[in-house]
């Protein structure tokens, strides 16, 4: 904590303060309330049959024999649904030239991935749903599987989907100029192909929907697990044809989500027109066979990449090349090529050089479609970038972290910009480089290396820098024509108790949100944070807003509470002014209470203010106005994103006999801006670094050239658990943004971006004695046996 | 995904169980501990018209010394394998490879018996059954029969079991003073199935093996028992050359299949890896 002391954190304040979960407590006693628990009378349940095929015609379907079975209620195919829903297409106009099939709820003759849902069956019970849906008989024209990257860019491929006219989705190019001249004449240069699995979010709670068409009102309401529940309102509303002030949707308590619930999925859009076509309440909760094929994926990239090197080390250029895999259409309405398009403009961010080329071809194939998950395009640019500055470092025999100190952007050069056109406010990359070798106590952990490599005990030590994208302004999606809000909006409301109810369009899927919220408006009102009462994730109640991902929450999210706190604070003190017949600038608010701003002494309670404006407004005096309640929105208006930067260290122990691995121990420096609570970012980054280690060691989406998935269940689809995880040092610098009066930024995607990364890096210093290398994950006991030549 | 519909009786004799599943017309399956079979019928992977829960049946269950033999009733559980002082004691090697069972939770219900029956070859009992010598104890229509475990494991989850037949005890040879036994896997993360597991059981009265018996899991359709090695350890003193004699030996043993993303270079390496460390610990052991 080392930003300076301000407004924002007097003594007796809630930033910086490790409050914890208001909620939590709830969850643990099993009090919760998600989609999954939520029953309403008359309420049906959806089931899906979904394709065995990847790639197949749909040329008829039989459905007399499951119509008649025991509480089937309707049966409904993509033609029916096509009659009520308008289709949709995944782009984004900024994308130039991107491209994608048409979408419905369920396809009308093509199916285009295995698992894909084909025919929707509502019945009494979710059981006899499943009964009808094995009485259901479709008969499928095999088409070409379109499972290879390469041949599926060739001319005259085989198409993934027959609408499109090639496998190509998008692509994209960056060149700053002279990139094969600084190459060609390079003291060094390093090259590498990396290869990054498919994997997926594997949220504790499974996708959940409930939609309620009412038609009496031409109502509709959506209990959905998201993130995103003013973006789904938009979404029903114009798909549906419905007015938007008639459709309500409510995200009540959300088990995890990590991007995965902010797209649209076609059983999701299916539920609303079965529930119109039904008049009654209809429920779909995916399982968690259904969540593996048809949940987004992520990752699964090939990037051919290669770095510039001078003699004393230091970096010149970056060239690199990303074919990524999307699936067979790009996911609607973020698209599936915000990944790809990150990757390449993340690259190399933390480091000096100016010189830099890029290519990105974003493919379809036969899959489950990809799309934006917990720090999008962050662990690949990161991995890319770390490993070439390792293997640079060892040509240039320099240690991996003086390499750094050679290269980092210094902590005095903000603010700059990156060769790929981001604009850096402030970072903090040295200092962050010093505090980690400082908690890693570098130097003894490489003495102890050296000398435990002697007795045949192969460790590894890596490191990452990493830069983190967050708040994002309209330049995200706004730009690109998707009505996906970049600013938030609250609603502060004191209580005749004189407490106070925060509605805030940010939402909360278990990082703590609400949390915060509270803390910062109870720290602006100056009253206990037990007394703020914050909601969210109800279209009805709460003002319109982004909600929360891309690490917006705290920072975007925050900032507008802090402001709405501010205005209701305002509106407190004149009225107290006028209660007291004093002058504002005499009082000030403290534990509840207005006190006399030089002596302390207590004036009146807010309370006793709440009492009279509510019961006794005949005491005010005549021009006196209670507004105690108070309505603001906050959107960011300087830089485009804030950024935010880190480093990541991660200790290793190889076997070299069976290829395992065992993590001992992971690090990571943080500089998130402002901190509100320590708790949380610490919470957040250690979540964030398992999934990143999941991403290096377990979790892959394994598919066979049929296009089958062959580990979609969590017998074989291996997430991290606790007794393969190490403890996960976190130390933070702060930067505060000066954009805003709060200075947050985001957190979320930070453990993720690099741990994978500094895994990689670990485990490549752990093979260097045996000559061998590895450049893709996750990093198997195969991969390592192959990469050491045993097998 | 839920289950198909099914009836559910829950006898109290054997005899009632074999009727059960006699009266539902062999569609019908025993449930015990249900941690492979509840998953499996919500998958809808089996979906049988009756479900016989032998739970309360007595005679399935205990846990007692019988002259030579340690008799284990079918519905033992995970937990009891690793906790009873008399399967520590005279089948050390239940009580070692239980830990690496699954997770608490499932070891808390899952029985021995239905391990045994379901006969999973990634699963450590049945192997372990293999490399103690354990007779199954079956119980059917006609009475019941004893068969020894290199005669029980017949193929990917298919054992001397008939349908309607009833798996009722182990009878384990008891380990003595002399014997050392040992047991370890591979596994990706702790409770995982192995890429590979091997337990080992040998009769050591002095420094000499007398006798070697060596199960491995996760290697082949079914649990394996490592002949060749065996007889490559017999009158060694489990000396370096001995252990990588048995090492070697493997190759004759075992015939894993080659998998996508696991090649049969890589199992038959890694049984290798782990009958070298197991050997070791116990030649150190001396």
């Amino acid at each position: 904590m080392n930003a300076p002391l301000g407004a924002l954190d007097r003594p007796n304040s809630y930033i910086g303060r490790s409050v914890s979960r208001p909620n939590a407590k709830r969850l643990l006693a099993g009090r919760g309330r998600y989609v999954t628990d939520l029953v309403l009378p008359r309420m049906l349940h959806a089931a899906f049959l979904r394709s065995p095929y990847a790639h197949a015609r749909i040329v008829s379907i039989d459905l007399d024999e499951a119509r008649a079975m025991p509480g089937v209620r309707l049966i409904a195919t993509g033609a029916d649904l096509a009659k009520l829903c308008k289709p949709w297409v995944g782009t984004l106009d900024h994308f130039k030239g991107m491209k994608s099939a048409s979408q419905l709820p369920l396809p009308v003759d093509e199916v285009s991935w295995s698992g894909q849902a084909v025919v929707a069956i509502v019945a009494e019970s979710r059981a006899q749903a499943e009964d009808a849906a094995e009485a259901i008989s479709v008969e499928f024209e095999e088409l070409p599987v379109v499972s290879d990257i390469d041949r599926a860019r060739e001319a005259g491929a085989d198409r993934a989907a027959s609408t499109i006219e090639d496998n190509l989705c998008f692509t994209s190019r960056l060149d700053t100029g002279g990139i094969d001249e600084i190459f060609a004449s390079a003291f060094h240069v390093v090259e590498e192909e990396f290869h990054f699995g498919r994997h997926t979010a594997v949220t504790l709670e499974p996708r959940a929907i409930v939609a309620d068409w009412d038609a009496s009102e031409g109502k509709l309401t959506v209990h959905h697990a998201t993130q995103t529940p003013y973006q789904f309102q938009d979404l029903y509303a114009r798909h549906y044809s419905i007015p938007e002030v008639n459709v309500r949707v409510v995200a009540p308590d959300i088990g995890g989500s990590f991007g995965m619930k902010l797209h649209v999925y076609h059983e999701d859009m299916a539920v609303i027109g079965l529930s119109m076509l039904c008049g009654r309440p209809v429920k779909f909760v995916a399982d968690r066979i259904e969540s593996f094929v048809s949940d987004i994926h992520a990752r699964d990239h090939r990037v051919h990449a290669r770095m510039a090197v001078d003699g004393d080390g230091t970096i010149l250029a970056m060239d690199v090349d990303d074919v990524t895999a999307i699936g067979a259409f790009s996911t609607y309405p973020r698209t599936s090529a915000v990944e790809g398009n990150q990757v390449i403009r993340l690259m190399g961010a933390p480091y000096r050089f100016r010189n830099y080329r890029a290519g990105l071809s974003v493919v379809f194939q036969n899959k489950v479609q990809t799309s934006q998950y917990r720090a999008v395009g962050h662990p690949i640019a990161c991995a890319v970038t770390e490993r070439l500055v390792d293997m640079a470092a060892e040509k240039a025999g320099l240690d991996p972290a003086a390499m750094r100190e050679r290269n980092l952007i210094a902590d005095d050069a903000y603010p700059c910009d990156s060769p790929t056109g981001y604009k850096f406010e402030a970072l903090s990359h040295q200092e962050s480089l010093t505090k980690l070798k400082a908690l890693m106590n570098y130097d003894a952990l490489r003495g102890e290396q050296a000398a435990l490599r002697q007795r045949g005990v192969h460790r590894g030590i890596g490191i990452a820098s990493f830069v983190e994208i967050s708040n994002p302004s309209p330049a995200f999606y706004g730009i690109g024509g998707a009505r996906i809000s970049a600013q938030d909006g609250a609603l502060l409301k004191m209580t005749p108790s004189g407490e106070v109810r925060c509605l805030i369009s940010v939402t909360e899927q278990g990082q703590g949100t609400e949390t915060i919220i509270g803390q910062i408006v109870a720290d602006q009102l100056g009253v206990a944070h037990e007394r703020v009462r914050v909601i969210t994730g109800d279209t009805e109640v709460t003002p319109h807003g982004g909600a929360t991902w891309a690490c917006r929450g705290a920072g975007i999210g925050g900032e507008t509470a802090l402001q709405a706190a501010r205005k209701l604070r305002g509106n407190i003190m004149s009225l107290a002014a006028a209660i007291l017949q004093a002058k504002p600038g005499e009082l000030d608010m403290r534990d509840g209470v207005v006190v006399d701003a030089l002596s302390g002494a207590e004036r009146i309670s807010l309370a006793e203010i709440a009492r009279i404006a509510y019961f006794r407004s005949d005491t005010l005096p005549p021009d006196a106005s209670a507004q105690l309640s108070v309505a603001h929105h906050y959107a960011p208006q300087g830089y485009p994103f804030a950024f935010t930067n880190g480093i990541q260290g991660c200790h290793v122990e190889l076997d070299a006999e069976t290829g395992f691995v065992k993590i001992l121990k992971h690090w990571v420096v943080e500089d998130c801006g402002r901190i509100i609570n320590p708790l949380l970012v610490d919470e957040q980054v250690r979540g964030g670094v398992v999934q990143g280690l999941g991403a290096a060691f377990f979790e892959e989406c394994l598919y066979d050239e049929n296009g089958q998935l062959t580990n979609g269940s969590l017998a074989d689809y291996l997430v991290p658990m606790a007794c393969e995880m190490p403890d996960i040092v976190i130390g933070h610098i702060e930067t505060p943004t000066a954009d805003t009066a709060l200075g947050a930024k985001g957190c979320g995607e930070a453990g993720t971006a690099a741990a994978s990364a500094a895994a990689l890096n670990a485990v490549n210093d752990a093979m260097s004695p045996f000559g061998a290398s590895i450049a893709q994950i996750p990093m198997t006991p195969a991969r390592l046996l192959k990469a050491l030549g045993t097998i | 995904m839920k289950a198909r519909a099914f009836s559910y009786v829950r006898p109290v004799t054997i005899a009632e169980a074999i009727d059960a599943f006699a009266a539902a017309g062999g569609e019908a399956s025993y449930i015990a501990g249900g941690q492979s079979l509840v998953p499996a019928l919500a998958l809808r992977l089996q979906a049988p018209e009756c479900l016989i829960d032998i739970a309360h049946v007595e005679a399935l269950r205990g846990i007692e010394r019988q002259g030579g033999r340690l008799r284990l009733g079918a519905l033992t559980r995970h937990v009891d394998a690793h906790d009873d002082p008399l399967i520590a004691r005279y089948a050390p090697l239940l009580h070692l490879a239980a830990p690496h069972v699954a997770h608490p939770a499932i070891r808390n219900r899952g029985t021995l018996g239905g391990s045994v029956a379901l006969a999973d070859p990634a699963s450590e009992f049945p192997a372990m059954m293999l490399a103690m010598g354990a007779e199954m104890e079956i119980a059917g229509p006609e009475g019941t029969r004893r068969v020894p475990a290199d005669a029980f494991f017949q193929g990917v989850y298919e054992t001397a079991i008939e349908p309607g037949e009833l798996l009722v005890a182990f009878h384990i040879p008891v380990a003595g003073p002399h014997h050392r036994c040992a047991f370890d896997e591979l596994a990706r993360r702790r409770g995982d199935y192995a890429l590979v597991g091997c337990g080992v059981m040998l009769a050591m009265p002095g420094d000499v093996v007398e006798d070697a018996r060596i199960a491995f899991l996760s290697v082949g359709p079914t649990p394996v028992r490592a002949r060749a090695a065996e007889v490559a350890l017999l009158g060694s003193r489990l000396d370096e050359a001995a252990i990588r004699t048995a090492q070697t030996a493997l190759a004759e043993d075992l015939d894993p299949t080659d998998e996508a993303h696991v090649p049969a270079t890589m199992r038959l390496h890694l049984a290798r890896v782990l009958l070298g460390r197991l050997l070791g610990g116990l030649g150190a052991a001396t």
